[in-house]
């Protein structure tokens, strides 16, 4: 029997989360709306919470007559790509914080998280200046290593938490049964620290399918601009075609939500270690 | 199996020193425990022989072979830590193949040295478990298997059983001195329970700061240590320990507070008037009815253990100790003699705090 006072507090728990879910994804279903609704609709229906008629118009408009699937390509490439390399990079180095004491690594943490500590717009024309003589504007990867460089700080002070999270004991137990300091690191240590990668790994992901800032500024021609930035050709100086854009939107969400559902499994479990273990 | 040869080894983490040269030898097959208290440098030491932490200065050798600049794995020692750690990852059978599987052994000769080990350690039913789903003293058995899969030239064992409660400790303490008189292999065992040491070592190696204070079978440094520390290390309830002054008349006497004068049972390598403290150990404190030959005492507090009884007394301005395998001997308030059997009394330099005689 639940006594009527805790029903009641079941109940007041339960309606604020749903009212925070509901806060948290009304864009998003406001973002799907606008993409099945006809043009002919869009204004004039007012605000209502579905359009009397849907439509997928947009979604084939989009794949067929726009540039976007070359975007969605793209940004593909570059998210992934930035993704396993922050990840294989964060991992080394944040094992290399974690477990040695070597001179000068005062110092380099300090470096890592000075970086962190700059508007990304201040560096901008440094960067170009940088990558223009070197051909790396304007090319995917120009932009990958930009934002390697960029992840990687954060990504590493991730990956170390995760390290300190598992006992230095594991690898010297591996040592003095017959391994090398590589071997107890990727026999033992790795397969411990999967959770951990998959959220460092979901993260960079996302942030890089997101970037616009240096997409926008290192990118110039279509052949390379990331779907973000082609997000932006829907709007044009005299008008925004709201339907293509925001099906394209709903398009740019389907890449992400997959990779979250491959890598869930240990994202839960990471993101829960990593709360209790600090 | 081999000797373990430590010479003025040393080890400081920069400025600070945490063992100021240890030298120590440990032969073939022998049971050897490390005891002191926290912080002594005990498993800085094992993890020194077991090639964890850089050696400052001095040398170890194995099997008559320096190991200083050897890894873990090319010392074929075997561990088992305190934390047990086990790899989460990995099914019991597996973490104890993983050394054998390193050194490429054959299938066969692996599926034989575990399920024998297996057997030793009635493991057998639990092989395909993980760790996670084992209590803490199958935990404990397994890495005990672990370590005897292979046949390493030692063992070591840093502090292995204090994770577990007083009656499995008790169990697997004889279980361990089983392995290691069918197995014989050479064992460092670090502990800071002293039953542990007393009952499993060939011979005991009692630390204190970052320095070996003494080595000798149990016995020796139960009956004759060689300082205050050891002797207030070993043994419980510990050892009853009285300052005075040494004086050579009437045949060697110490001078306690309050006049009293204790008898020793001859002189005492010592010059007259040397400031000593007397050591005595409470199952040898003999207490008895008042007007008896002795000192004068109040007992303060009775302390029964089941097993016998602890008597404190008040007597020149101390607190004596007393332990008896009789029960009511005295209650509190009672008023009786204690009295040191001379035979059983242990003098030290008050100064040094060496051992006299
Ligand atoms: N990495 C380190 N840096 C500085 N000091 C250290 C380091 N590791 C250990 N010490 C110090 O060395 C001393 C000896 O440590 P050790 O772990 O050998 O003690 P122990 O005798 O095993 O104690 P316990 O019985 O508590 O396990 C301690 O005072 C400890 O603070
Ligand atoms: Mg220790």
């Amino acid at each position: 029997m639940i006594r009527p006072k805790r029903l009641g507090m079941t109940l007041a728990h339960r309606a604020a989360i749903l009212l925070y879910i509901a806060f948290a994804l009304f864009p998003l279903y406001w973002l799907v709306k606008v993409s099945v609704t006809p043009n002919d609709l869009l204004y004039s229906e007012g605000v209502k919470m579905w359009p009397s008629r849907a439509t997928l118009d947009h979604f084939a408009f989009v794949l067929e007559h726009s540039d976007f699937p070359l975007f969605f390509r793209n940004s593909m490439i570059v998210s992934v790509s930035t993704a396993f390399i922050v990840t294989l990079l964060s991992s080394i180095g944040g094992y290399a914080l974690s477990r040695f004491t070597f001179r000068g690594k005062f110092w380099i943490v300090g470096l890592m998280l000075l970086t962190q500590m700059f508007p990304l717009v201040m560096l901008i024309a440094p960067i170009f200046k940088m990558l223009s003589p070197l051909g790396l504007t304007n090319s995917l990867s120009g932009l990958v290593l930009v934002y390697v460089a960029f992840n990687v700080p954060f990504a590493t002070f991730l990956m170390q938490s995760f390290f300190d999270g598992i006992p230095k004991d594991l690898e010297e137990a591996a040592m003095i049964d017959g391994a090398t300091r590589f071997m107890a690191f990727r026999q033992i240590i790795l397969p411990l620290t999967l959770p951990g990668m998959a959220a460092t790994l979901g993260f960079v992901f996302t942030a890089a399918w997101s970037e616009l800032l240096f997409a926008l500024m290192l990118i110039s021609g279509v052949d390379a601009s990331t779907f973000p930035v082609g997000l932006l050709s829907f709007v044009s100086k005299f008008s925004v075609d709201f339907g293509q854009m925001m099906a394209a939107g709903v398009l740019a969400l389907i890449p992400a939500c997959i990779f979250f559902l491959l890598i869930q499994r240990y994202l839960v479990q990471g993101l829960t270690a990593g709360a209790v273990k600090g | 199996m081999a000797s373990i040869d430590i010479t003025d080894v040393r080890k400081a983490y920069g400025s600070t020193k945490i063992l100021h040269g240890v030298d120590l030898t440990i032969q073939d097959g022998e049971f050897v425990v490390l005891v002191g208290p926290s912080g002594c440098g005990k498993s800085t030491l094992l993890r020194m022989i077991a090639g964890l932490e850089d050696i400052s200065s001095g040398e170890i050798r194995i099997g008559g072979r320096v190991v200083n600049d050897l890894d873990p794995k090319d010392r074929d020692i075997a561990m088992v830590f305190q934390s047990y750690a086990l790899y989460p990852h990995m099914t019991v059978a597996d973490n104890m193949s993983y050394s054998l599987r390193l050194r490429k052994t054959a299938k066969e000769k692996i599926a034989a040295a575990i399920s024998g080990a297996a057997t030793k350690l009635s493991l057998t039913p639990l092989m395909e478990r993980r760790p996670k789903a084992l209590s803490g003293g199958q935990r404990q058995r397994v890495a005990m298997g672990r370590a005897i899969v292979r046949s390493p030239k030692a063992f070591l064992f840093d502090e292995p059983l204090s994770n577990l409660d007083a009656r499995l400790r008790e169990h697997m303490r004889g279980e361990i001195k089983k392995l290691h008189q069918d197995l014989g292999a050479t064992s460092i065992y670090v502990t800071h329970d002293q039953i542990e040491a007393m009952t499993l070592a060939d011979r005991i190696v009692a630390m204190n700061a970052g320095l070996v204070q003494q080595v000798g079978s149990p016995l020796d440094l139960y009956d004759r240590p060689a300082n205050l520390f050891v002797a207030g290390f070993m043994g419980s309830p510990a050892m009853n320990m009285f300052e005075g002054t040494y004086r050579n008349a009437n045949g060697g006497t110490v001078e306690l507070a309050q006049g009293v004068v204790v008898p020793l049972a001859g002189p005492a390598p010592t010059a007259d008037g040397t400031k000593v403290t007397l050591g005595i150990r409470p199952e040898h404190v003999l207490v008895g009815k008042t007007g008896l030959e002795g000192i004068q005492a109040l007992i303060s507090l009775v302390e029964p253990t089941g097993f016998g009884t602890i008597l404190h007394a008040s007597a020149f301005g101390e607190d004596v100790k007393a332990f008896s395998l009789e029960r009511g001997v005295a209650v509190r308030g009672d008023t009786v003699s204690v009295s040191f059997p001379v035979d059983r009394i242990h003098l030290f330099d008050t100064a040094t705090g060496s051992r006299i005689g």
